[in-house]
């Protein structure tokens, strides 16, 4: 499985890179990782007539705190943020769905925007994103533009990345101080993709459901917030998770694949997300 | 003819110089270009690490970079850690324990496991087979590698 | 310490294998490392459909595409290399229909190689099969039973789509059935799966018009085999082919077969005159590497009030490919599953009916442990469900039924000859390894905190080491005596060299142990080679379990033979008879005192430069070649127990592996630490089979899975630790007294989960014997999802 034929070039800057994005459009495709682009360029199901790589766009890998905000970096390597003490403190999510992305010798490659930037619907990041209402910097020729993660993700493998944008960085905005993280997937072997996963946060305050966001992936085209389970959950004491369970039902469409139904991944949605319901309940 | 750069990077210590088409994948490039043959070619779909080398410190997916990627890299295989010497305990380990059949996952699984006891000092058992989660074995069932392994921490843990 | 008749160490002792530092230090020769001047690298187009005539092919971009040297139809390639037909002439009743290298006017399966490009670089050759232009017609698709019975005929030829029909029957089932106090029936579906090899299949073919000779190195088990099968189907004198099969990335079974993309490198080389080599990506061994049970199987067992099990019957529906695989025919895995069900148990009715049937899938062929997990996992599935409605222990009632050990020797209601097995013995041992009223408190305990722990036992049996009986009279050019050479080197080291192959198990080092016991020096003293047709004395490579067997008992002959030339020129030298003397630790010695004469390497130089020093009619015969053959007795039989003890979430349907067990009885063992490691890598290989590994075809007869992705195999995170131990009852139709065992693992493992699985759902009064038993079937087996 030989990748097809392809223009390579190196971006030396972000200029470089931005121009060659107006110049080329969707012939051509940002290489930072590789991790998911080249096995699907081997594959020959991706064929981009011209590779960016941006490897060298050095300043794109930073992880800082910018007031009440954690900005990450599009080239930021899964290992990196994985050791990153700003993550952990203010993102405590990412961290915890981190080890479930892959294997380490992708994670050391592998970027947090190439992530985000690929939207494979199994995928963990793109529902942390969601989660912690991460805000997407974009850039272009044009200039700079933010898309919130709730109208980022449009489908399987499509994003509101434009063909001639680069993604600079995931904006985080911190989270209450008792906010509680939830992450959880369901997979049959350490590293693969999900069957069903929730990400989630939750305040309890006083004893109730408060500022609950409850994203679940791996089960449709893109990672989907259950606003109804939210809805019936929010002001009670979690004791009975049903409605929230039964609100799945219009919440999520889920997709089946030869080996897991949809059928499937809806009843592990609602199992997940019982057993969230029962952790935030006991902490 | 097709698009092709000039690299230069360091494999096993050496200064490499070549001209490689740029969409030579970097464990092809081992291979091929270089005679390491060592690094093997399973999947080409990075899952099941029998190409992985040490690319800048890291292990690495070699079927998952194209060469011209690795251009100013610092490249080490499975020939380069072997004859430093810095594989010898997990390699003894190995070989009296069984920890191998055909050998083709081998090099990878080595380079795996030096990577994890490089940043654990005193993993156990579940710690090891996490870590090895990535790289496929047909032969072995996984127990005598996890054995091996444990058989060199355990050799640190009590001498040094 | 040596003799003639008894063996000492090194054999029975745990050795490493000799493979194993050049391995370790990435310095093995795989076929894909070994390179040639001027190679050419091969690609192919391969049928997007399972069934579909080829109305024309159009080529003249691919022929012009940067890089390409050759382009080639079905119809290029069989000028060059004849089709073959998997019958097998014990099975007469066997029809198959003649399989090309290249699919010539139709495509009989997803994946079935169509067109050949050759270029300079793999690379270039994928592109240029992107720019053939094939126009298809697409032909109704045969992709299950109830169609393969009663629909359109894959091969008009034939006249439907049964490629083998049997019964193998005993006693009187109906009677049997009629009078049972009990009957348990059940279905089972057995997922295809296929081998998977870490190193995909690869060949480099070598033809040289200079000579009319082929040079192919291969990752292959049998180098003998293919070398009559490229000389006879290409057309090449048999002794100007050569066959290398260097180091080997895995096998189990997969690379004893022909595959048409391979030998087709063959014909592609002697029309370029050029070396051409093949590696199949990972996309192209999930669909066209030979695939395996494919099995729907009703079967049903009959038990007295007691729990005697008085019969059995067994209705096999076996699903293959379009083709019955070559050289060796498709035929074993059924044959296999209808002679081997029950095969623990005293009952003496039995029928299996065994119906072969083609299909539009990829072809099946013989994977590790032909049909006997089914077996395994068949009965014992039935008898744990018949202990569960009798109220009795399973392990009770495994005992009230084992064959004892003064029921052998025995013809199985199968037809299968068993001199003596061990069923009791192995039972007793497990049930000590793995504490059974411990495990059966904790599942007690557990189950009313809400956690479903299950524990499954599976007995098998093992065939291995296959006579040539089976072969010769099959009609078939498979070698299964083995030969074996052995040459003291003038400074007293030891080369042998096997007709037998080792792809990882460790069957050098097997006869490493036993020559160098027999000769009285170290094993690092004695070196093994293998795999190369033109060098090896003449044999079978490596296949169903035989490699200690036959290539042990070979190489004690030849070792034997060496050790009484060497000290009959000893005894020359120094005037003694030579039944004083022996040899030991590099020397030969004098019986009586001890004491040694001179050194093995001091023999050998005076052989090798000076033999004057001999008598006249005294030639020093340092090199020996012995030939073995088994005679009348068609397979060397093992047998085993293994168990299983297993978590089951019935919330999510994930099963989480806890612990395994097996006790084996495989003979003498002459290497206990590799064949505890052949049995723990065939129990995980027999893992994936039952909970992770399928091949899936859509309707239409597309496969849907062909990366790492989507089609799961075992990895290191969800596997058990596995405890082995052996019972040691040897044959006594060899002097080594070994069976074989590379098997073993795989041929227990399934059944032990399924039944640990069957055990966990039981408080839900579910069951499910449908592989592998993946959370979508555990929840819908649970009813959790309709």
């Amino acid at each position: 499985m030989k990748s097809a034929p392809f223009q390579y070039r190196r971006m030396e800057t972000l200029d470089e890179l931005l121009g060659a994005l107006a110049a080329h459009g969707e012939a051509a495709s940002i290489i930072a990782g590789g991790q998911s682009l080249v096995p699907l360029m081997n594959l020959r199901m991706a064929r981009p007539e011209l590779l960016l790589d941006i490897n060298r766009l050095t300043e794109l890998s930073a992880i800082r705190v910018e007031g009440d905000t954690l900005v990450i970096g599009a080239l930021a390597r899964h290992a990196e943020v994985l050791q990153s003490e700003a993550v952990r403190r203010h993102a405590p999510l990412i961290a915890a769905a981190l080890p479930h992305v892959a294997h380490e010798a992708i994670r050391n490659r592998g970027t947090f925007g190439g992530s985000v930037s690929l939207a494979d619907p199994a995928a963990e990041l793109p529902a942390c994103c969601l989660v912690l209402e991460a805000r997407l910097e974009l850039a272009s020729l044009a200039g700079r533009r933010f898309v919130n993660a709730a109208d980022y993700f449009l489908g399987s493998y499509e994003t509101a990345r434009k063909d001639d944008e680069v993604l600079l960085a995931a904006h985080i905005p911190a989270l209450q101080a008792d906010a509680v993280p939830y992450f959880q997937e369901l997979s049959r072997r350490r590293g693969d993709y999900a069957l069903a996963g929730l990400a989630a946060h939750a305040r309890v305050a006083g004893g109730r459901f408060d500022d609950l966001r409850l994203v679940f992936f791996g089960v449709e085209d893109r990672p989907v917030r259950a606003m109804g389970a939210e809805a019936a959950l929010a002001g009670t004491d979690g004791t009975d998770a049903a409605a929230a369970i039964a609100a799945l039902d219009t919440d999520l469409e889920p997709i089946g694949d030869p080996q897991t139904s949809a059928e499937a991944r809806r009843h592990l949605a609602g199992v997940l997300l019982r057993r969230a319901v029962a952790h935030w309940t006991e902490a | 003819m097709e698009d092709a750069l000039d690299i230069e990077l360091t494999v096993n210590g050496a200064r490499v110089a070549r001209r490689v088409p740029v969409r030579r994948n970097l464990v092809d490039f081992l291979r091929q270009d270089l005679g390491l043959t060592g690094s093997h070619v399973g999947c080409e779909h990075g899952a099941c690490g029998a190409c992985t080398v040490v690319v800048d410190g890291a292990v690495v997916r070699g079927c998952l970079m194209f060469a011209v990627q690795a251009d100013g890299a610092v490249v080490e295989t499975i020939e380069g850690a072997s004859e430093s010497g810095r594989l010898k305990p997990l390699q003894d380990a190995f070989h009296a324990r069984a920890a191998l059949q055909c050998g083709f996952c081998t090099p990878g699984m080595l380079l795996t496991a030096a990577a994890l006891l490089a940043r654990e000092a005193a993993p156990d058992r579940a710690t090891i087979r996490e870590a090895l989660s990535g790289n496929f074995c047909r032969c072995t069932g996984y127990q005598a590698i996890v054995d091996a392994i444990e058989t060199v921490v355990n050799k640190d843990g009590g001498n040094d | 310490m040596t003799d003639g008749s008894g063996l000492g160490a090194p054999v029975g002792i745990d050795t490493p294998s000799p493979r194993s530092p050049r391995l370790l230090a990435g310095r093995g020769r795989y076929t894909d490392d070994v390179a040639a001047a001027r190679v050419t690298h091969a690609a192919y187009l391969r049928s997007p459909y399972a069934h579909a005539r080829i109305v024309s092919i159009e080529m003249s971009e691919a022929r012009k595409a940067p890089g390409v040297v050759l382009v080639a139809t079905g119809a290029d390639i069989a000028r060059h290399c004849r089709s073959w037909c998997g019958t097998h002439d014990l099975f007469p009743a066997l029809v198959a229909a003649a399989q090309p290298a290249l699919a010539v006017d139709r495509a009989c399966w997803h994946g079935e190689p169509v067109v050949a490009v050759v270029a300079e670089t793999r690379a270039e050759a994928e592109d240029a099969v992107e720019l053939i232009v094939v126009e298809w017609e697409e032909l109704p698709a045969v992709t299950d039973a109830e169609t393969a019975l009663s629909g359109p005929a894959i091969h008009e030829d034939l006249g439907g789509n049964i490629g083998f029909e049997t019964t193998v029957e005993a006693g009187d089932v109906e009677k049997a059935f009629a009078a049972a106090h009990l009957i348990v029936e059940e279905r089972f579906h057995f997922g295809r799966h296929t081998g998977v090899s870490l190193e995909p299949r690869t060949i480099l073919a070598d033809y040289n018009p200079a000579e009319d000779s082929l040079l192919v190195h291969q990752s292959h088990q049998t180098p003998h085999q293919q070398q009559d099968l490229f000389a006879r189907l290409l057309g090449i004198p048999e002794h100007k082919v050569r066959v290398v099969c260097p180091d080997v990335g895995g096998a189990f079974g997969l690379k004893h077969h022909l595959h048409g993309d391979e030998i087709a490198v063959c014909a592609l080389s002697r029309m370029l005159g050029r070396p051409v080599k093949f590696v199949a990506d990972r996309l192209e061994s999930f669909l066209t590497d030979i695939h395996c049970r494919d099995h729907e199987i009703t079967a049903r067992m009959a038990l007295t009030a007691e729990g005697d099990i008085t019969a059995m019957a067994v209705e096999d529906l076996f699903l293959i490919g379009p083709y019955s695989q070559y050289p060796r025919s498709s035929v074993a895995e059924g044959n296999q599953i209808a002679r081997l069900c029950g095969a623990p148990y005293r009952h003496r009715d039995y029928r299996a009916h065994l119906r072969m049937l083609y299909q539009n899938k990829n072809l099946i062929g013989h994977i590790r442990s032909v049909g006997h997990p089914l077996a395994a996992a068949v009965t014992d599935g039935l008898l744990d469900r018949a202990a569960g409605k009798l109220g009795r222990d399973p392990v009770e009632l495994r005992r009230r039924n084992y064959l004892a050990d003064d029921d052998f020797p025995l013809t199985s209601p199968g037809g299968i000859e068993f001199e003596k097995l061990s069923f009791h013995a192995c039972l007793d041992r497990i049930l000590e390894m793995m504490d059974r009223p411990a495990l059966l408190a904790e599942q007690a305990r557990l189950r009313e905190q809400g956690i479903y722990r299950g524990i499954g036992l599976a007995t098998f049996v093992e065939l291995t080491a296959i006579g040539p009986e089976y072969y010769g009279g099959g009609g078939q050019h498979i070698s299964a005596q083995e030969g074996c050479l052995v040459r003291l080197e003038p400074s007293g080291m030891v080369r042998c060299m096997t007709g037998v192959t080792d792809q990882g198990q460790g069957i050098d080092a097997g006869i490493q142990q036993v020559v160098a016991s027999v000769l009285g020096v170290p094993v690092e003293d004695v070196r093994v080679e293998s795999g190369d047709s033109e060098m090896s004395p003449y044999g079978g490579g490596s296949w169903g379990s035989r490699g200690a067997v036959l290539g042990g008992e070979t190489a004690l002959r030849a070792a034997r033979t060496l050790r009484g030339n060497v000290l009959e020129l000893a005894a020359a030298l120094m005037q003694c008879d030579a039944s004083a003397l022996d040899l030991r630790d590099r020397n030969i010695i004098d019986v009586q005192s001890g004491q040694a004469r001179m050194t093995l390497g001091e023999l050998a130089a005076t052989g090798h430069f000076k033999p004057y020093s001999f008598p006249k009619d005294l030639q020093p015969a340092l090199a020996v070649v012995e030939h073995y053959a088994s005679r009348d007795r068609l397979f060397l039989a093992g047998n085993g127990i293994q168990a299983s003890y297993l978590e089951v979430d019935p919330e999510t349907g994930f099963v989480d592996l806890l612990g395994h067990w097996v006790v084996h009885d495989a003979g003498r063992l002459l290497n206990p630490l590799l064949v505890k490691e052949q049995v723990r890598g065939g129990v995980v290989q027999g893992i994936g089979g039952v909970l992770f590994e399928e091949c899936l075809y859509s309707p239409e007869g597309q496969m849907q899975n062909g990366t790492f992705a989507d089609y799961l195999v075992p990895m290191a995170a969800e596997m058990p630790d596995i405890e082995v131990d052996h019972i040691e009852t040897p044959t006594a139709t060899s002097e080594l007294g070994t069976k074989g065992a590379g098997e073993a693992g795989t041929a227990g493992a399934m059944g032990a989960v399924l039944n640990a699985i069957n055990d966990a759902l039981m408080p839900f009064d579910a069951r499910i014997y449908e592989t592998p038993c993946t959370p979508d079937r555990i929840l819908r087996a649970l009813g959790k999802i309709a």
